[in-house]
């Protein structure tokens, strides 16, 4: 059991969180990012999604990595993962039709989000299936973390409500107080997915060139 | 000046240094810089000796907006008093008066709020403070519509000036003009606010003075109209000489053309930008009407709206514009013909000055690299042929 939780794969999981996230640091899966974090709730189910579907495909490819032809082995991944998007966009269908109407096209194509695809070309080729298992598991938290943050401005400013809950009381409205329409939009995802990059680069960055 | 020069010298000390201000020494470099000349020469390099430096020329633009601000107040006064009924009963000095007390908040938080982030951002990057926001503090309050609420005003400069100017570096590194990112921010996102029918004319009485309007009351801009297919109520005069509803600055022609000529004669603008912007939209508003897609002739579309303002304020702006002689054509044309063709294919912004501006801003590097590689390979091939 101590080995399971030994430093490296304690490191492997926590540190897409913070010094080698996917968003922040390898700025991957920004278009999703964009797409799908106008409200929170939509964000923690895209989150969550991606986070599953990478942990899984990490584990199958891990497995069977020394059975897969070089050669093909971006059509084997594809597989995998095409499989997996499909099993977790039927469920999400089946139990919360409303957020997959919201995502539409976003689940379907985490198929081609390229942290699944960074993460099974450049750990679950060569690494054992647990260390696979948790480095797809932070990664994929690493990237919904930034979509929950981007999600909760986006839902406070845009329309006063955090998971549908309103926050901001009648009565600052009633004082003069609007949404702001630009949050709503990607152009501002965009911006705020940059003022998280730039506070990140100031804070943690420093740190570790020190 | 003298006292003042001596004063600025006995407290210079302090701010050098390990001097005990020396953390406001931007502040104070700032201040003595823009008085009086400054005292350091540059050591390296080729340089041209010019009596003018950026700080001037920026005193310049300000003092070209002075006739359009000017008037911009008189016009919230007079639409106003018009709206209630009261015109012929009004001195001119009551309605300069009450549009001068509704600009000037405006004007001072403008500048509170857009130099207080340049001077913490120069203090916190250890740089000279720059002069740029003393023509985007006056410009701000000139192109928003008199309703619009203070507080929005300052989240728009807040952005503006740290997204679209701070993060490329400051004054004349940023490549979209800060004024229109700013306006562009507050049209996007408090529309209710910046467009309609319901912001173009002060509705309240400030300190007892002008008229308390009804909340419903409506009255839209000549570009909004014709963009709702209404005939527009006003005349040919009034539309030129500005007694029209509008953002502050951009109504009065005449007001504007005062402004041109003082930046032409001081050779601050480049007439090329400026020309070639009227040559565009007027080209372009003629092909319209000629067609029957535009229901005014061109001469209109010209003098209605924010196009001479933007012609002559924003779209000469040397930083964000093109530099190279044949660019400034190019840039200028496509800003006036970009503006009117917004305007009357896309009926949901009546006013198309502001983005078509924005969007040539982004090509005027493209546009300056065009005119240059031509260049290039002209002479390239005048060189080759000769041999």
């Amino acid at each position: 059991m101590s080995k399971l939780f030994s430093k490296e794969n304690k490191e492997v999981l926590v540190n897409p969180f913070n010094l080698d996230n996917p968003v922040l640091v390898q700025v991957l899966g920004i278009c999703s990012s964009l797409a799908v974090t106008s409200q929170l709730k939509p964000a923690i189910v895209m989150g969550l999604a991606v986070a599953v579907i990478t942990a899984f495909s990490n584990v199958i490819i891990s497995l069977i990595r020394k059975t897969i032809p070089n050669r093909i082995r971006i059509i084997v991944q594809l597989v995998v993962v095409a499989a997996l998007v499909t099993i977790v966009s039927q469920i999400l269908k089946a139990f919360a039709y409303d957020v997959s109407v919201q995502l539409s096209v976003y689940v379907g194509l985490i198929i081609t989000n390229c942290i699944l695809m960074g993460r099974l070309e450049a750990f679950a080729m060569m690494n054992k299936p647990w260390p696979s298992f948790l480095d797809g598991l932070g990664n994929g938290l690493g990237y919904a973390l930034i979509l929950v943050v981007v999600g909760a401005v986006r839902e406070l400013l845009g329309r006063g409500t955090l998971l549908g809950l309103t926050i901001i009381p009648q009565s600052a409205y009633d004082a003069g107080y609007i949404n702001n329409g630009m949050m709503t939009m990607p152009a501002m995802a965009l911006i705020l997915v940059g003022c998280v990059i730039w506070i990140h680069r100031a804070y943690f960055y420093k740190e570790k060139e020190n | 000046m003298s006292a003042l020069k001596k004063i600025l010298d006995n407290i210079r000390p302090n701010f050098d240094e390990g001097g005990k201000l020396h953390a406001f020494k931007s502040v104070y470099d700032g201040f003595d810089a823009f008085l009086f000349v400054p005292n350091t020469t540059s050591k390296s390099g080729t340089n041209i000796h010019d009596a003018i430096d950026s700080k001037r020329i920026m005193s310049m633009v300000v003092i070209a907006l002075l006739p359009a601000l000017l008037f911009g107040m008189y016009n919230i006064g007079y639409q106003n008093f018009l709206a209630a009924g009261t015109l012929a009963r009004a001195s001119f000095w009551s309605i300069f008066l009450y549009g001068f007390i509704a600009v000037l908040p405006k004007l001072v938080v403008s500048y509170v709020v857009g130099l207080g982030i340049e001077f913490a951002w120069a203090q916190w990057k250890d740089e000279e403070i720059q002069e740029g926001y003393l023509v985007t503090g006056i410009l701000i309050p000139m192109i928003l519509p008199v309703n619009c609420p203070i507080w929005i005003m300052v989240i728009a400069i807040a952005f503006a000036v740290i997204f679209a100017k701070e993060i490329f570096g400051g004054t004349g590194m940023n490549i979209f003009n800060v004024a229109l990112i700013a306006r562009a921010f507050l049209f996007f996102s408090y529309p209710t606010k910046m467009s309609g029918d319901s912001v173009w004319v002060a509705k309240d009485t400030i300190f007892g003075l002008g008229n308390q309007l009804p909340d419903a009351f409506t009255c839209a801009t000549p570009l909004g109209q014709i963009s709702q297919n209404i005939n527009v109520p006003y005349s040919m005069c009034d539309m030129f000489t500005g007694f029209i509803p509008g953002s502050v600055g951009e109504t009065s022609v005449i007001a504007i053309a005062i402004g041109a000529i003082i930046l032409l004669w001081t050779r601050i603008a480049s007439w090329k930008t400026m020309l070639s912007v009227f040559v565009g939209g007027g080209v372009m508003a003629f092909l319209f009407s000629a067609t029957g897609s535009s229901h005014i002739p061109w001469y209109e579309h010209i003098i209605l709206g924010g196009f001479c303002f933007g012609a002559v304020f924003m779209a000469t702006d040397p930083v964000t514009g093109a530099r190279t002689e044949i660019g400034k054509y190019i840039y200028g044309f496509l800003i006036g013909a970009m503006a009117i063709i917004i305007r009357v294919l896309n009926a949901g912004y009546p006013e198309g000055m502001m983005l078509a501006i924005l969007l040539m801003n982004m090509f005027a590097p493209l546009i300056d690299y065009c005119v240059v590689q031509s260049n290039i390979s002209k002479r390239m091939k005048r060189l080759t042929t000769k041999k």
